[in-house]
């Protein structure tokens, strides 16, 4: 299985929660769906809709959260026949973050749930203060993501 | 059913020596019910016991040896003990290693049948 970053202060630790947690893919994003890190994942338009989708979930799950009067909520769990899926959201000094696991049959939510804990707190070690941004412009996108795409996949 | 988890750990906890009892989920490594000295990492401690139960489990399949009834682990700092409350919970204890392990799986083994009734 590959595990592949754009940022390279993300490997380490992401490459320690895969191996202890036992999840089969995981995606560390930014919550509006930029990819800084996977792992299991060998097609670039199955990581960038499993990103999409969970940056999706996040957002739609926080703004049920504000209508409810929560200020956020913590980690979604689905439990499948096959696969668990955990979605979680990660304070770093770069920003928020948002990580994506799914996992199998061959560990459980307890242990995904319990490396969580560490990896958060591994990244927001590691992550550098977030650096000023230009305003994300429409003309830039698909250059910035075709350079996210070409650092995952090598192509 | 809440009820009863709670009084078995409440007796468990009698046994001298004992840090902290728990029921868990044993598919998903998650606490049921717990009752555990301060500085006891429940969390951790039903993850890790419940995947320790399924490799037993999976290596006592394997080798023919039926199904695993009690599990004890033993370190230089303490002892683990796991007892399987089928179908879907596992029953964990930890403990000094100076605990009567006879008491502490005696207690046990009675909270799975009572669970089991």
């Amino acid at each position: 299985m590959s595990t592949t970053v754009v940022e390279p202060w993300a490997e380490e630790p992401l490459l320690r929660y895969v191996a202890q947690s036992g999840a089969r893919l995981v995606v560390v994003m930014t919550p509006s769906g930029q990819v800084l890190a996977q792992h299991g994942f060998a097609r670039a338009v199955d990581l960038m809709a499993a990103a999409a989708l969970g940056a999706a979930i996040m957002a739609a799950s926080g703004a049920l959260a504000q209508q409810l009067g929560e200020r956020a909520f913590g980690a979604l769990f689905h439990a499948g026949q096959r696969h668990g899926i955990h979605l979680a959201p990660c304070a770093t000094p770069r920003g928020p973050l948002v990580v994506l696991t799914v996992f199998g049959k061959e560990t459980s939510i307890g242990l995904v749930e319990l490396f969580h804990e560490e990896f958060a707190a591994a990244l927001h070690r590691a992550a550098p203060a977030e650096a000023v941004r230009a305003p994300v412009l429409a003309a830039d996108f698909e250059a910035d993501l075709n350079r996210s795409l070409t650092s995952l996949f090598r192509r | 059913m809440s009820d009863a988890l709670q009084q078995s750990l409440d007796r468990l906890a009698r046994v001298r020596g004992m840090r902290g009892s728990m029921w868990v989920a044993a598919e998903d490594g998650l606490t049921v019910a717990q009752l555990l000295m301060e500085g006891v990492r429940g969390k951790a401690v039903a993850a890790l016991a419940a995947s320790l139960a399924r490799k037993v489990s999976g290596t006592a399949g394997a080798v023919g040896a039926g199904t695993v009834r009690f599990v004890q682990m033993e370190t230089a700092s303490g002892t683990l003990l796991v007892a399987p409350a089928p179908p879907d919970l596992l029953i964990v204890a930890l403990a000094d290693p100076q605990v009567n392990i006879g008491l502490a799986r005696l207690e046990m083994l009675r909270a799975v049948r009572a669970v089991a009734r």
